[in-house]
């Protein structure tokens, strides 16, 4: 017994020095754990708030391109006006309506947040995206995030209360599915953590027709993002020799670079959703 | 000024620049230079080695949380700091020279080649560190070469320039060990 004591207490700054060390990686490896932690939430609570301060000044320099960017975002919905619309003449029509529900009203599945990026990385091997939006504004985990002129940015995946933490595209373990908008194959997204703005989307058939230039949207098939959110034009296509698929690279929608404003999507009927396929799990079972 | 608001003035500041400055360069789309472990360098020779080790990694994780990726910089500090006093051993020109100034510099460290020595080395094993822990989980050994030697030459540049702009006054303690 004694033994042992001498032995660490020779040894103390090796053995202090190895688990520091392996307190690291395992919080590199377990870094989902970290963001299910407590005091995750309070770290980012702090570091959201000089984030903030910081964004308070840095804004005044990108005012310029955040106007465009709104403004175009602007004409994009002004597009959509159904004032804009000359419907044909249906007033000479008498229609019974036999049905007793009403069908007009429609209900919502979307709902859009606004929200200021305070921090945003694109030079490390995983980025991430902090909004000024947490618990206490209505975002939750998995919601979607666009930027304004629709491209896809991220999902969240920390919550704390006034601020969220936005895994991007550039992201190791961010695989959003994305469809091709001509011929509608979908395929997985990943990055290989090189290039910010060159993503590899995998799992298109070679015997789809692919070209450069190709648009790549939201496949909507994840209660996060709708479909038809745009992702990115195809740069680069080769074929995989060794399988039946493409190598597709394509240049995101949204700007890394300068993001500015982003919106964030609640999906309302995602809880419906989810205890939908909790009740088939349990079925199959 | 008492040393340790000194400590702590240098701590938030290093932060705060690496934070809000130096993580906006993305030199070529991969070369991020970073300086904040200049605050373990410049930690004093006569501080135990478990206080460096712990001091090391509060830097580290205050960093990684900014970045919300923990344990990255955590690990390459807590490595540098171990490694620290071997190189101090190692490179100071004779016995006991430690004892005669508080903290490792051009004057301290006797003349500006082993100090020179010394930051690279400490620059380079935080690099090679930290680069490697991020591509071992994409698997690209060129691409970490490469950003390991880019980065390196271009830290080692700004701290040099650092050096050079805050020139820390170096009292002359004891020339008895």
């Amino acid at each position: 017994m004694r033994n042992i004591f001498l032995f660490i207490r020779r040894y103390f700054n090796f053995i202090l020095f190895l688990l520091l060390q392996g307190f690291s990686i395992y919080l590199i490896v377990h870094y989902s754990r970290y963001h299910n932690a407590v005091f995750s939430k309070t770290t980012n609570q702090l570091t959201g708030k000089i984030n903030e301060q910081y964004n308070k000044v840095q804004y005044y320099f990108q005012l310029k391109k955040t106007n465009d960017s709104l403004v175009t975002a602007n004409k994009k919905l002004y597009d959509k006006l159904k004032a804009d619309f000359a419907l044909p003449d249906t007033s000479s029509n008498i229609l019974v309506d036999s049905i007793k529900v009403d069908s007009m009203e429609r209900y919502r599945k979307y709902e859009y947040y606004p929200a200021k990026v305070v921090y945003n990385s694109v030079a490390a091997q995983n980025n991430f995206i902090v909004i000024n939006r947490g618990a206490a504004q209505n975002i939750k985990d998995g919601m979607g995030i666009i930027d304004p002129n629709m491209g896809v940015v991220g999902i969240v995946t920390d919550v704390s209360k006034d601020f969220a933490v936005v895994m991007s595209l550039l992201h190791k373990d961010s695989h959003i599915s994305g469809k091709l908008l001509k011929t509608g194959e979908t395929g997985t997204l990943s990055w290989d953590g090189k290039t910010p703005g060159i993503i590899s989307l995998t799992g298109i058939p070679k015997n789809v027709k692919v070209a450069k230039g190709d648009t790549i949207i939201s496949s909507g098939f994840s209660t996060s993002i709708p479909k038809g959110m745009l992702i990115g034009i195809i740069e680069e296509v080769k074929a995989d020799k060794s399988s039946g698929i493409f190598l597709i690279k394509f240049k995101a929608a949204a700007n890394f670079y300068n993001l500015e404003y982003v919106y964030a999507i609640e999906n309302k009927q995602a809880d419906n959703i989810k205890t939908i396929l909790e009740k088939v799990k349990q079925k199959t079972q | 000024m008492s040393s340790l608001i000194k400590y702590i003035i240098r701590f938030a500041l290093f932060i705060l620049v690496q934070v809000f400055v130096l993580d906006r360069i993305h030199l070529h789309q991969m070369i991020t230079p970073y300086i904040y472990f200049l605050f373990l360098i410049w930690l004093p020779f006569n501080m135990g080695r478990t206080q460096q080790m712990l001091i090391a990694f509060l830097l580290g994780f205050t960093l990684d949380s900014f970045h919300h990726q923990p344990g990255f910089h955590s690990a390459a500090c807590v490595l540098i700091a171990y490694v620290r006093p071997f190189l101090i051993n190692i490179l100071i020109p004779q016995e006991g020279a430690d004892t005669n100034y508080n903290e490792p510099s051009f004057t301290s460290m006797g003349g500006i080649l082993p100090y020179m020595v010394f930051i690279s080395v400490i620059t380079f094993i935080h690099h090679a560190w930290l680069f490697f822990l991020e591509a071992w989980q994409f698997g690209n050994i060129w691409y970490f070469l490469v950003k390991t030697l880019l980065s390196t030459v271009l830290s080692l540049l700004l701290i040099i320039i650092t050096e050079m702009l805050f020139v820390r006054k170096q009292k002359f303690r004891t020339n008895t060990v």
